[in-house]
């Protein structure tokens, strides 16, 4: 098995620029696309702060766009999620269910995904009104009382999204002010069909017995009081965590599971680079991410000039 | 082509295709609009093609037969069930999912 110059694991912002910075470079790159294919974009609508689309862009519009950009300059895309990496080795090897590959360098773009609450009541109702993806299933709850839990710029927008469906949305948080940008509150406060219940904890997701969400059990978190709320669908938008079990005592990590990078997106691997949400806790937007994948792609052929190997096959073909 | 195999389940074919089938039969209940079903179609073609004549393997779109996902009270998809002589045996919610899972998920209600 040759081993490939570059691998890179994950198509979001971050995986897919990376792939059109490496393909023009000619380093014949290969993206594993993972089951989020396309990355937290794939699941929003509207994206209105990716500069250039003045009136804004869907969110799986603009990921097409990347992918056809990026397979135009000759990257290689195949779908599989990746089980298992060996970075202890030179060529690293990278496995998915079907195939086993070989790199010398491996772009980490695997992104972050949807926290749950974890609890065993979310677990058992998750398809059944349990839902972290308004745009998926928003639809099944037309006229019905909707709950969105969180306090950020995605509570916000699954909860604004979810007004086109539900009779009234709820949206749940734990503290009294909100985590999400001013312009997203302001579209949140003011819309008719949102109210908000504050400084309040998700308990139980009821009702377990009868298979299906009929409201939530609550606990404030200054008077701790326990009260019920109702609804027929619950949407988790709590926020992310990298995904980076994959990696786990091979490559360092802060205590929170992000990937940590130094000098631009090296990572505790010389050969192995981290772009996008996998490493960055602070900015996660997909402007961002799509700049670390650059400096990924660019750290990545820097490093690939400078291995023994590659020097000698130049002096072979001189 | 492999999506030939998968089969298209309606409200009208349902009981008839898959409550009165002989073999187990998985349905995959997706929609137009819904990312992570685009995401499973092709795990599921494969599927069709690999378990063909041993298993039914088919998809119904919730946007054009209402009855059926509300039966089954589906407030999420993709959802897949495996049904059996009529009955709910296995179900799998979200795109989060392997063939090979799926394979073996099916191969457990084969005998």
């Amino acid at each position: 098995m040759s081993a490939r110059q570059v691998i890179i694991i994950g198509s979001g912002p971050a995986g897919l620029t990376a792939a059109l910075y490496a393909a023009r470079a000619n380093l014949s790159p290969l993206v594993i696309e993972g089951f989020e294919s396309g990355g937290q974009l794939m699941l929003t609508t509207m994206v209105e702060n990716w500069p250039g689309y003045r009136d804004g862009i869907m969110g799986p519009d603009l990921m097409e766009e990347m992918r056809q950009q990026a397979l135009r300059f000759g990257a290689e895309i195949v779908q599989g999620q990746v089980s298992a990496v060996d970075l202890s080795q030179r060529p690293f090897t990278v496995k998915t269910d079907e195939e086993s590959y070989a790199t010398q360098a491996l772009i980490v773009a695997t992104g972050a995904s949807a926290k749950w609450l974890g609890l065993p009541s979310e677990r058992a109702l998750v398809g059944r009104g349990v839902s972290s993806c308004a745009t998926c299933d928003g639809a099944f709850f037309k006229e019905r009382p909707i709950i969105v839990v969180g306090g950020g710029d995605t509570a916000m927008e699954e909860a604004i999204y979810l007004t086109r469906f539900a009779s009234e949305v709820t949206v749940v948080h734990r503290r009294d002010r909100l985590r999400a940008s001013k312009i997203m509150q302001d579209k949140a406060f003011t819309h008719p069909k949102i109210r908000f219940v504050w400084n309040s904890e998700v308990q139980e997701v009821r009702d377990v017995e009868k298979g299906e969400v009929t409201g939530i059990r609550v606990r404030n978190t200054l008077t701790g009081e326990v009260s019920e709320l109702t609804a027929d669908g619950l949407f988790v938008a709590i926020g992310h965590s990298p995904n980076t079990d994959l990696f786990r005592g091979q490559i360092e990590m802060t205590p929170n599971g992000y990937i940590v990078t130094h000098a631009g997106t090296r990572t505790s691997v010389p050969g192995v680079f981290a772009a996008g949400d996998v490493q960055d806790s602070v900015y996660r937007q997909a402007i961002t991410a799509a700049g670390s994948g650059c400096m990924a792609a660019i750290d990545a052929e820097k490093y690939l000039e400078g291995l023994p190997q590659h020097i000698g096959e130049a002096a072979a073909t001189a | 082509m492999a999506s030939d195999k998968v089969q298209v389940f309606t409200d009208g074919n349902f009981s008839e295709s898959v409550l009165q089938s002989q073999s187990p039969v998985l349905v995959d209940f997706w929609a137009e609009w819904c990312m992570p079903c685009r995401r499973i179609a092709p795990t599921v073609e494969a599927l069709a093609a690999d378990f063909e004549g041993r298993a039914i393997i088919g998809k119904m779109n919730v946007d054009e037969n209402p009855r059926t996902p509300a039966q089954y009270s589906i407030r999420g998809i993709p959802t897949l069930l495996v049904f059996k002589s009529g009955q709910v045996v296995d179900s799998v919610v979200g795109a989060q999912v392997t063939k090979d899972q799926l394979a073996s998920i099916i191969e457990k209600h084969m005998s």
